[in-house]
């Protein structure tokens, strides 16, 4: 086909135009911001507190963020989609129960964690068969399986328990060990993170989470398998609830019937926190782990700075509606930004 | 280039014998069509005349219940919009389906992104074929840039660059010049020519008829789901098409009643909501039924709405009967004689799960409430008493309103809104979705209350009902005001003008 330009009304070429560039700059700060303010809150607490950024220190820091981050990635992909799994607390519990369970009776260590994937894939893949086949809200859908899960889990469970003596000590050994002061969990939850970073911006069924998230009519019309995706989004927040399980067993070596319960909601916070859009269709899932990381360090901060850890739940309140406010703040300077531009080469 | 006719022997996409049927509503009933490469096909008939159906049926979003579709002769089943796609079938809606988080580059290629090693995208590739699109198309738009704030002129643009990148050879535009300027329309026609001359097939929906002698060849027309006829344009004129998509006389549509205007009831000076509309000054007569036109967008529902209080203004006034309203304060518009149907009926309108009654009793509740209870007598006698007036149909008055037809929903929001005794009413779109007959009702129903000297504001984009129903005619343009034409005077050239901004009068 030769190119034919349409004589009709000649374009006026636009340099790089000024509006991507701002966009863009916004969106890279958002995660900026959130880093700020975490190396601010930790600079102000070493000035105050020098034992703070020991080794030890850093290694608690890092192995409290880990679990959450883990779990933050996995619900990030789902709420990228506009939808939301609130059952990852319940996945978690029961799938450290069961780690923990195949441990005691002398099983191997690499097969435990896997099997806390796939039972979390199993619950996952259950999540996302209800959202994607039911037409039902995710909120609701989730809410439920978060007590059917929960239910399952003490009913198995009753009121035993599992310690660090019930477990082989490599286990636990590895659960508290690292490299200085950068533990073995912490670099787990880094790969899995970048892993799917790099998945979501380099893949195409990556993109189509986004896609589908930013207007679902479109990503049908467009020929996305919406509901593969959904599914595919779902089975992969339980893979990392399950493994976050595992290593959950690994960190704390202690778990009854009520470990994870009301986790769900740290996770939907550190997500939204690190800027990953409710709505659906944009964050990424560094963000997500930013905001982690900040929720989790405020829990270290304030022992550390001699308050009263009854604030944390407060603070962690304030940061999320401190975020949301932002973002929104940010979503309409940016329209009208770009409203003005138009006007401009309308 | 050569230019081809329709006269080539093989269209390279048929529709035969086609059927469709929603519940109880037959969309299509047998219609068949023949589309040839190298041409520009219009597609005419009136709002609900089944065009969408058809539309998305050649999409692959509604499967046929009988009938074939023929792609290159062959028979074929479309599962889905992925299927016409890559059989070579691209669709423009009207209402440009982008993701507006993403790129534009990504909007193009989503789903078909060039890959790399192990399945990679090709971020690089996507966005140089993003450019060469744009050249083509010789627009300027940045690949980068999110398709959030495009304005609706380019978002077609980013539609018409996704179908030339899978080189469609059929492409269906739904009604893409609604929402243009001239200029813009101008330049999408440019580019239609260009990829007809290239030998694909366009099929092209529009409500102006002179766009569609503009740039089609030939014109099938649809009425109340069936086919009329399929023929060339040549020869035509725009009465022999409008009789063909009406078939029966406008009149009888439009019972326009001849009142003379009484004293000013409502009173609009110098409203303004920033950014959204400026200086808007109207009034309002006894009697009297202003049209209010414009395009999408124009910032019409949005008066509408400051009016009578749903919305705040930020400068300005609104008198009724002389009385000051109240910044913000539907209660107060309401009490001083104000009622609004709103556009989106669903949504604003009505509560879908409650009963008819109760729906209607809804304005009510002031005055069929005693000593803080409801009388629940009261309220159904209140609304039985109008649904009988405007003749709702309907089996029994405690039935949810989601039993409804469109038309009688439509009857049960202005029932509410009568109820109230309003001295001005303000109707937003108040025939959109509804059958004919129910549409002749509307209009007899409006007529009827400007006799009965109610002031009566018409927000609508049904050009001819504006034409056909308004004493005057008020056109707003991106927020503005832009003419005030007597009715009389009207046309859809005059009209359209002012809607668009071409306006030199």
């Amino acid at each position: 086909m030769t190119v034919t330009a349409p004589g009709e009304a000649p374009a006026t070429e636009i340099p790089e135009s000024s509006s991507t560039r701002l966009v863009d700059r916004v969106f890279r700060m958002r995660e900026l911001a959130i880093l700020l303010v975490l190396l601010v809150m930790i600079g102000v607490t070493q000035l105050g507190n020098s034992e703070f950024l020991s080794e030890q220190g850093i290694k608690d820091l890092l192995l409290n963020a880990t679990i959450l981050v883990l779990v933050a990635t996995g619900q990030s992909l789902v709420v990228i989609t506009k939808n939301v799994d609130l059952s990852v607390g319940s996945t978690l519990g029961i799938s450290a129960f069961a780690t923990g369970t195949y441990l005691q009776g002398g099983g191997n260590p690499v097969v435990a964690v896997a099997l806390a994937v796939l039972l979390g894939v199993g619950f996952g893949l259950l999540n996302g068969l209800l959202v994607s086949l039911g037409q039902v809200p995710a909120l609701v859908v989730t809410l439920g399986t978060l007590y059917v899960i929960r239910g399952i889990d003490s009913i198995w469970v009753g009121s035993r328990q599992i310690t660090a003596a019930d477990l082989p000590d490599g286990f636990v050994d590895f659960g508290s060990g690292g490299i200085s002061a950068v533990p073995w969990l912490a670099l787990i939850a880094l790969a899995v993170l970048m892993a799917t970073a790099y998945y979501l911006k380099h893949f195409g069924s990556g993109r189509e989470l986004y896609a589908l998230g930013s207007n679902p009519e479109a990503a049908r019309l467009a020929g996305i398998p919406v509901r593969r995706r959904i599914l595919l989004a779902y089975t992969f927040c339980g893979a990392l609830a399950g493994l976050a399980g595992a290593l959950y067993l690994a960190r704390f070596g202690n778990v009854d019937s009520g470990t994870g319960t009301g986790y769900e909601l740290t996770v939907v916070s550190a997500v939204v926190v690190g800027g990953v859009v409710f709505t659906g269709g944009s964050g990424s899932v560094y963000g997500a782990a930013l905001g982690a990381l900040l929720l989790t360090s405020v829990n270290s901060v304030l022992p550390a700075l001699g308050v009263s850890s009854v604030w944390v739940l407060a603070i962690n309140g304030f940061l999320l509606i401190l975020a949301i406010a932002v973002d929104r703040i940010v979503a309409l300077r940016v329209a009208t930004a770009l409203k003005k531009r138009n006007a401009r080469h309308g | 280039m050569t230019h081809r006719s329709a006269k080539d022997p093989a269209p390279v996409l048929a529709l035969r014998d086609i059927s469709k049927s929603f519940g109880a509503v037959r969309a299509l009933r047998d219609v068949s069509l023949d589309l040839f490469p190298g041409e520009v096909h219009a597609l005419a008939g009136e709002n609900g005349a089944g065009k969408s159906t058809l539309i998305k049926t050649l999409a692959g979003v509604h499967r046929p219940d009988t009938g074939r579709v023929l792609l290159d002769g062959e028979p074929t089943v479309f599962t889905g919009p992925a299927d016409a796609r890559d059989a070579g079938i691209a669709v423009i809606y009207q209402e440009p389906t982008l993701f507006p988080d993403l790129s534009i580059a990504e909007n193009i290629f989503m789903g078909r992104q060039p890959r790399r090693a192990l399945g990679r995208i090709d971020h690089r590739a996507t966005r140089a074929a993003t450019a060469a699109l744009m050249r083509r198309l010789g627009v300027a738009l940045d690949p980068d840039r999110p398709a959030r704030g495009l304005s609706i002129a380019d978002q077609q643009i980013v539609e018409i660059a996704k179908a030339l990148s899978f080189d469609a050879r059929v492409l269906i535009m739904d009604e893409p010049t609604a929402a243009l300027t001239g200029s813009e329309v101008a330049r999408l026609f440019g580019v239609v020519r260009t990829l007809r001359d290239q030998g694909a097939a366009v099929l092209f929906i529009s409500h102006r008829l002179e766009e569609i002698f503009r740039i089609c060849g030939r014109v099938t027309t649809l009425r109340d789901g069936a086919l009329i006829s399929s023929e060339p344009l040549e020869g035509m004129t725009e009465e022999d098409l409008v009789r063909r998509m009406v078939g029966r006389d406008l009149d009888e549509l439009y019972p326009k009643q001849e009142v003379a205007a009484g004293p000013v009831a409502l009173s609009v000076r110098r409203l303004t909501r920033e950014g959204v509309f400026t200086d808007v000054s109207f009034d309002v007569r006894c009697g009297e039924i202003v049209g209010l036109a414009g395009l999408v967008g124009a910032g019409r529902t949005e008066v509408a709405r400051a009016v009578f209080g749903v919305d705040r203004w930020d400068a300005g006034e609104v008198e009724v009967a002389g009385r000051a309203l109240t910044n913000g304060a539907p209660s107060t518009a309401m009490a001083a004689g104000l009622a609004l149907v709103p556009e989106d009926r669903r949504a604003q309108g009505l509560v879908m799960d409650l009963s008819i009654e109760r729906n209607i009793g809804l304005t009510g509740l002031r005055t069929t409430v005693r000593a803080g209870l409801m009388d629940r007598g009261a309220e159904r006698s209140r609304s039985l008493d109008w649904a009988v007036k405007l003749q709702v149909k309907y089996a029994r008055m405690a039935d949810t309103v989601a039993t409804l037809s469109g038309g009688n929903q439509q009857k049960v929001v202005l029932a509410k809104w009568l109820a109230t005794g309003p001295s001005v009413l303000i109707v937003d779109e108040p025939t959109r979705g509804i059958d004919v007959g129910t549409k002749a009702e509307v209009h007899r129903l409006l007529s009827q209350l400007a006799a009965d000297g109610v002031a009566v504001l018409m927000i609508s984009s049904d050009l001819p009902e504006i034409l056909g129903m308004a004493d005057r005619v008020l056109v707003m343009h991106e927020g503005r005001l832009t003419a005030e034409i007597p009715g009389s005077e009207a046309t859809e050239e005059t009209v359209m003008a002012a809607a668009t901004g071409r306006a030199a009068a």
